[in-house]
């Protein structure tokens, strides 16, 4: 049977599409704004210059999309090898103890830039690990990876409060946190960058982890298109029935992209952890593993897709926090349910409006929608 | 002449740039049948679709009875009297006969009084048309000439006077489609109009008593069945002069290549698939395996090239045992000079997502060839995909593009280079032919001669009866998991047919 599915235009695919479903995202969120008796406009306006407008609300929302590009590539990665990776939140809380144990072990004895590429090993092993076991319960026993990463996040959780209310914390302390580290383990910002554009910056915790974020994209990018490896993964996630005809290994394949995407969850925790707080909190994630997912649908699971989306984020998070401040009658979950519409309509209804558009392409410029071969039956 | 039952006028259809159907006339005589042929992507099923709902015309009229009609969905169509019977069957597995057919035509909340009526109209239709069916029965439990069977009943019980049937004789032995067609014949002596699609022109020739041949969205010609021949049939679905039967010198087997010894395999639920299957396959020889699809041929090939554990036997590749135990692995093998081309191209030899590149090296991917280090080398890769796009006459010849977007055919062709390329001692091919154009077959019939001449060893199993007599030295036929007959190439097709209904078999068990 012939499906009379155009292809669109690449820029259509990755650029309109995405625009779209963003700007109906915003005009329900503007129904909601004008709900609870506030200017959508303005809300909006708020929200725009509360991210972009200043020095200081572009660091941040740089700072938060930092965090979501190595979620959103950890999703992504496990996704190209058709592994719904829910556990990004554990492992990257996981990745965190890695570094704790790292920063406060060294950070008397040496500089951050010796330290920061341990902690980054150590970060992406911890993650990893956080993966394997999942991974290897669906690679040998089937267990489905939804439902495992989901309760690794649970096991990750209770560890980690287990240990930051123990072993970690400071005798004496009464937060749920380990001690701060000192000088050596704490990032260089990168806030002198924005201001080079003649921006001032109060305090932001913009910082180099931003630079790794940008270069593991591209590591993404070369590992998924451009090595054997990521070939692998990609024929398995399109058909493990041709993975097995090419001799691919499924348990292999599994094992390896589930640590692969653990690692990079895990090194997620260098942003807030070595960069902002300089120390390891109770529920210092916050989330950010889910918000991956969304980022990673948003992104089309593509490298660029994935900065541009956690840029996107970012901005909501840091516009969104602005929003709360300026509109008291905005509340903190309000901007959890602009980010809900934004994630329902970039993610879950990513393909809502496609049909139509693809339909508006095919009438104005056939060309365009490259269609080539109708198939007949049985082709 | 009769009046016509159906008429089509002008009919246009495009998806995108592609003109699917170009102002097609078609006149359909009441009471007859019908058969439209055509390769695959002349729009034989676009037009059919059109007809059926599915799809609606750019331009042009339908004309049912003499009237012009609209058939915006499949419910028009029906209460038009046209029904369809496709070619993979719209049944509810685990539904009973009588189930799946008030399937949709539920008259009721309960279904008591729906049953009951249509158990008495079911009755009247068996009678009338002789298609027996329990109608108690389970579906999944019915041979497929039976759920075929169904199928009809179901557009019969809806009261369709014209019936569509697409490609129905690809899952059935001989003696089904032999049935098959006396119960066509039975329905347009009481007077139904009958339309055949296919691609198979014996068929076309035994039963229809008109034919028109669809070429490239376009209707090339119409003719009385009685007054054209097979081979102009051919000619006009190709466009050119086709050979039906490839020319081949005789063979000259040499060293056994590939010996399968006593092989038993199961399927994921325990049942014996492959009952004790013996035989060898010599270099410079093509070996046919014919059979009605389901009796054990595929789970043959996939033991055999590594992709499904056998449950004891042994499998000889160039006189060194292949590990049937669960360690063999078609990288393996494949290493070892056996080449497999998998009866599924869509979800097994391809990946439909992937670039046509991408495909021309699946299963080869860890060789240093295409590697440069850990990296794939992208220079090297599509060299070799433009190389084979050029061999094998792969079209569009554009490595880069999708390879979904490619044609039944030159999907194949895609994976037939793959695998002959790689200069392989054992070439082992499921379905060769499945799903491609009469063109591209005389090419890959000619390719795997071409390869025999070699010496390399060849296995081809195939359903095509046609298939596996022109090309093979030897026939087995395989039968409810066990090797039942070889014949040589020189066997009847009666002789086939009833060995591939297991009739002989069980005739010498008596």
């Amino acid at each position: 049977m012939s499906t009379p599915y155009a292809k669109l235009p690449a820029w259509a695919d990755y650029g309109l599409i995405p625009l779209i479903n963003l700007a109906v995202a915003f005009i329900v969120a503007g129904f909601v704004v004008m709900l609870v008796g506030e200017n959508p406009f303005r809300a909006a306006v708020i929200l725009v210059e509360g991210a972009f407008g200043k020095g200081t609300g572009i660091a941040f929302t740089l700072f938060y999309a930092t965090t979501f590009i190595f979620t959103g590539l950890s999703v992504a990665v496990a996704a190209h090898c058709s592994l719904f990776n829910i556990g990004t939140e554990g492992q990257a809380y996981i990745g965190g103890l890695g570094i704790a144990l790292v920063c406060l072990s060294l950070d008397s004895v040496l500089p951050w830039w010796a330290i920061f590429p341990i902690a980054i090993v150590a970060a992406a092993a911890f993650g990893a690990l956080w993966g394997l076991i999942p991974a290897y319960l669906q690679a040998k026993r089937g267990s489905h990876i939804v439902i495992t990463t989901i309760m690794f996040n649970f096991i990750a959780a209770s560890v980690m409060v287990y240990l930051l209310v123990g072993a970690l914390k400071p005798a004496g302390s009464q937060a749920p946190q380990t001690r701060n580290f000192l000088a050596g383990a704490e990032l260089p910002k990168l806030n002198w960058i924005i201001e080079l554009f003649g921006a001032k910056i109060r305090s932001a915790p913009l910082n180099i982890c931003f630079l790794l974020a940008l270069v593991m994209a591209f590591l993404v990018w070369l590992l998924i298109w451009r090595t054997r490896l990521g070939y692998e993964m990609r024929t398995y996630g399109h058909s493990p029935k041709a993975a097995r005809y090419a001799g691919i290994s499924e348990t292999r394949i599994i094992i390896t992209a589930m640590m692969i995407s653990g690692a990079l969850a895990g090194m997620m925790a260098l942003n807030p952890v070595m960069g902002d707080q300089h120390n390891v909190a109770i529920d210092f994630v916050s989330g950010a593993g889910y918000v991956g997912i969304a980022v990673a649908l948003m992104g089309r699971l593509h490298p660029v897709g994935i900065v541009l989306a956690a840029i996107l984020f970012g901005m909501l998070y840091q516009g969104g926090a602005e929003l709360a401040f300026e509109m008291p009658a905005i509340s903190r979950d309000m901007i959890v349910i602009i980010q809900g519409l934004v994630i329902l309509f970039a993610g879950a209804l990513e393909h809502m409006f496609r049909p139509y558009i693809q339909a508006l392409f095919a009438s104005v410029s056939p060309k365009s929608v490259g269609m080539q071969a109708v198939k007949g039956k049985g082709a | 002449m009769a009046q016509a039952a159906i008429e089509l006028i002008g009919i246009n259809k495009s998806f995108g740039a592609v003109r699917a159907n170009r102002d097609i006339n078609l006149e359909v005589a009441r009471g007859t049948i019908h058969g439209i042929v055509g390769e695959n992507g002349a729009g034989k099923s676009t037009l059919m679709s059109i007809l059926y709902g599915f799809y609606q015309a750019d331009s042009g009229e339908i004309h049912v009875g003499g009237k012009p009609v609209s058939i915006n969905t499949s419910n028009d169509a029906i209460a038009l009297g046209i029904g369809m019977v496709h070619q993979h069957f719209m049944l509810v597995d685990n539904f009973t006969v009588l189930e799946n057919i008030i399937l949709g035509a539920e008259n009721d909340v309960l279904l008591k009084s729906s049953i009951a009526k249509a158990r008495s109209e079911l009755d009247r239709l068996e009678r009338e048309y002789g298609l027996e069916v329990d109608p108690d029965a389970v579906i999944e439990e019915l041979p497929v000439g039976l759920q075929q069977r169904v199928e009809i009943l179901k557009a019969l019980y809806r009261g369709a006077e014209i019936l569509i049937l697409d490609e129905p004789t690809g899952v059935l032995t001989p003696a089904e489609a032999d049935h098959l067609f006396r119960i066509l014949k039975q329905l347009k002596e009481q007077g139904k109009t009958i339309v055949l699609i296919t691609h198979k022109l014996r068929e076309i020739m035994a039963i229809t008593d008109t034919v028109s041949v669809m070429r490239q969205g376009t209707m090339v010609a119409t003719r009385m069945t009685k007054e054209t021949t097979v081979g102009e049939l051919a000619e006009l679905m190709v466009g050119r002069r086709v050979l039906l039967r490839v020319e081949k010198g005789q063979s000259e087997a040499g060293a056994v290549k590939l010996s399968v010894k006593n092989l038993t395999v199961k399927d994921s639920r325990g049942v014996t698939m492959v009952d004790n299957v013996s035989f060898d396959v010599r270099g410079g020889e093509i070996v046919g395996i014919a059979g009605v699809a389901g009796n054990g041929q595929s789970e043959l090939l996939e033991a055999i090239s590594g992709i499904r554990h056998a449950v004891s036997g042994e499998v000889m590749l160039d006189g060194k045992p292949i590990d049937l135990t669960g360690k063999a692995d078609p990288g393996e093998l494949r290493d070892r000079g056996l080449a497999h081309v998998p009866e599924d191209r869509h979800h097994v030899g391809l990946v439909l997502a992937f670039e046509e590149n991408e495909n021309s090296i699946l299963g080869y991917h860890d060789d240093e060839r295409y590697l440069k280090g850990p990296f794939l080398d992208v220079d090297a890769i599509m060299a070799d995909a433009k190389d084979k796009i050029e061999k094998y006459d792969i079209r569009p010849g554009n490595p880069r593009l999708k390879t979904a977007n490619f044609s039944g055919g030159n999907q194949q062709k895609i994976v037939l280079a793959r695998e002959m390329e790689q200069d392989p001692g054992v070439l082992i091919v499921g379905q060769p032919t499945r799903g491609v154009d009469v063109g591209a077959i005389e090419f890959i019939h000619k390719r795997l001669i071409a390869m025999r001449d070699q010496g390399k060893a060849v296995l081809v199993v195939s359903v095509e009866l046609d298939e596996i007599r022109s090309l093979s030295d030897r026939i087995l036929v395989m039968f409810a998991g066990r090797v039942v007959g070889e014949r040589g190439p020189d066997a009847t097709e009666g002789e086939l047919g009833l060995l591939m209904a297991g009739v002989e078999h069980q005739e010498a068990a008596e």
